[in-house]
């Protein structure tokens, strides 16, 4: 029976750690998505979007099947509904990587090149803030103390991502490169788009600092 | 003969029974009202533990209640129980805090007060001091636990999903151990007034298994506490815990822990021995209220948090019944045996 239910607690952590890798990847995959399409490496490009599309969907299965194997197994009762609040929260975060993706693979904005370096910037904040909420929920399983270093630096990330995208849209509206006023709506929607990946980033570390503060002794 | 003797037993029974299903939610009662473990398994756990405990170790605490008040006659230890069981029923009905060894022992002083029969005061004061020093002692120890188990956990990044898994085998664990000690420390309580008139003889089962008429009386009431816990303990156990401070699995672990160590240490006719013969002070062996031990372990945690979240109020509400529980047994008692003596005729005490 031991033997049973610590192969039950085993598969349970790397579910959870598999899942949690997805949300890393899908950070990493949106910065290169980018890069290639400001690049125009189209090919590149194509291949970040179909990765993103297979990651978002087995980020899905593997919640799913984390969500199933807390209840079927009545596992951690007291934090269950914190656990699977985080989960939900940040696959969200996946599913907005993957929309910016497809929505630059659907709308092909025509990105001017006094722009390109901010917006590779911008997805990189975005990534990092990621790359945080990952680490912090992560510390959140395993080291609890660690949290509030990794919602800090989300807040950072976020905020230089909100001064590069105010910087975006300032620039689409003054530059002399674009004439129509649609071509300069369509960029504004860009900036804010990639720039919205660490907003939802922000909203599950703020989550989590409250699940945090629960979950200490 | 043997429905008269079981008669005159059965509130001693009906005593264990309220015991079962009070006290055992002192140990398993937040793991299950977390559902950190099922109601079946806690049920079962600590039945075999209580019986166990009661019938191996349950001596020395029952000892020290016999000599407080030695009930001579079998009506008389009848109405002693009676009078016990009937407090705890009727302050358990009114939700008031009570605990079943102050009952018992207000009850046995309201024996000695009705046959003027001097109450053993070294006993008294024995038994007084391990009340006071039981909840202080399980505070110290759920104080110092609960940093302990803080540090482990702050420094051993162990994931969230096995922490669970250890959390559950260590509330089943000093689950187990604290039935055994609530068996050890409390059937006193619950068959110590019988031990004077206890109507067994001894028996050998198959040459191995010696069982001393004490023990068959300790093993009924052993069996009479499990069958209060299956009947009426998961009541409780759904609703305990968090009346003076909310218990996470985690800190349930340090009280129960703690607590149990408490019930073992005035228990244990073993561990007393062993520190007197290396010379060490040991605990008198005396039956301690498992709730005032939980609760003490509950303040211990509770000053480990620097007090937050603490409900004053029912501490304060729990601290008045370790006054009115013995007075209002001890009451009961004078009463009961008033009429047992006058209305039924019944012999409740023999002078000698």
């Amino acid at each position: 029976m031991k033997g049973l239910f610590t192969s039950k607690v085993k598969v349970l952590e790397s579910n959870i750690n598999e899942f949690l890798d997805n949300v890393c990847n899908a950070g990493l995959i949106l910065v290169e998505g980018v890069k290639a399409y400001i690049r125009k490496n189209t090919e590149r490009f194509e291949q970040s979007y179909n990765e993103i599309c297979k990651l978002e969907t087995h980020a899905d299965t593997v919640r799913r099947d984390i969500k199933q194997k807390l209840y079927y197994n009545m596992l951690i009762p007291e934090s269950r509904g914190d656990v699977l609040g985080l989960l939900e929260t940040i696959d969200t975060v996946v599913d907005t990587c993957e929309k910016v993706l497809e929505q630059l693979s659907i709308e092909q904005p025509d990105i001017p090149e006094e722009m390109a370096q901010d917006f590779i910037e911008l997805s990189e904040l975005s990534g990092k803030a990621v790359d945080s909420v990952v680490q912090g929920s992560r510390a959140f399983f395993t080291n609890i103390k660690m949290v509030n270093d990794f919602v800090n630096k989300v807040h950072f990330y976020e905020h230089e991502a909100d001064q590069v995208e105010k910087i975006l849209k300032r620039k689409a509206f003054t530059t002399d490169k674009i004439q129509q006023f649609s071509r300069r709506v369509h960029i504004r929607y860009f900036a804010e788009k990639v720039a919205l990946v660490s907003d939802v980033a922000e909203s599950v570390a703020e989550r989590l600092a409250v699940y945090a503060i629960k979950r200490r002794m | 003969m043997m429905l008269g003797t079981l008669f005159l037993l059965s509130s001693g029974l009906f005593l264990g029974w309220s015991l079962g299903s009070n006290d055992a939610a002192n140990i398993f009662g937040t793991a299950v009202g977390t559902r950190m473990i099922r109601f079946k398994t806690a049920a079962i756990i600590s039945s075999i533990f209580v019986i166990i405990g009661a019938t191996v170790s349950g001596a020395g605490a029952s000892h020290t209640l016999g000599k407080l008040g030695e009930v001579t006659a079998m009506s008389g230890a009848f109405t002693v129980a009676l009078g016990a069981a009937l407090t705890v029923l009727w302050m358990t009905h009114f939700k008031l805090p009570v605990s079943t060894s102050q009952a018992v022992v207000g009850s046995i002083i309201g024996w000695n007060f009705f046959s003027k029969s001097p109450a053993n005061w070294e006993s008294l004061s024995t038994i007084f001091g391990a009340w006071i020093f039981s909840p202080v002692l399980s505070a110290v120890f759920a104080f110092i636990f609960f940093h302990i188990i803080k540090i482990i956990i702050d420094n051993s990044r162990i994931h969230l999903v096995r922490l669970d898994s250890l959390t559950r085998w260590g509330l089943i664990i000093v689950g187990a151990f604290g039935a055994y000690s609530l068996g050890a420390n409390n059937i006193g309580n619950v068959m110590g007034v019988f031990i004077n008139t206890s109507p067994f003889h001894d028996i050998t089962i198959g040459n191995l298994l010696k069982l001393s008429s004490v023990q068959q009386l300790f093993l009924l009431g052993g069996i009479a506490i499990s069958v209060g816990i299956f009947t009426y303990s998961k009541r409780v156990m759904l609703t305990v815990g968090n009346n003076i401070f909310k218990l996470s699995p985690l800190t349930a672990f340090v009280a129960v822990l703690s607590s149990s160590i408490v019930l073992f240490l005035f228990a244990s006719q073993s561990l007393k021995t062993f520190l007197v013969s290396h010379g060490l002070p040991s605990f008198p062996l005396v039956p301690v209220s498992s709730s005032q031990a939980i609760v003490g372990a509950i303040i211990g945690i509770s000053l480990a948090k620097n007090l937050r979240n603490t409900n004053f109020r029912v501490l304060g509400k729990i601290s008045l019944g370790w006054i009115t529980t013995p007075i209002g047994a001890a009451l009961a008692t004078y009463i009961l045996l008033f009429f047992m003596q006058n209305v039924f005729g019944q012999t409740v005490f023999t002078v000698g």
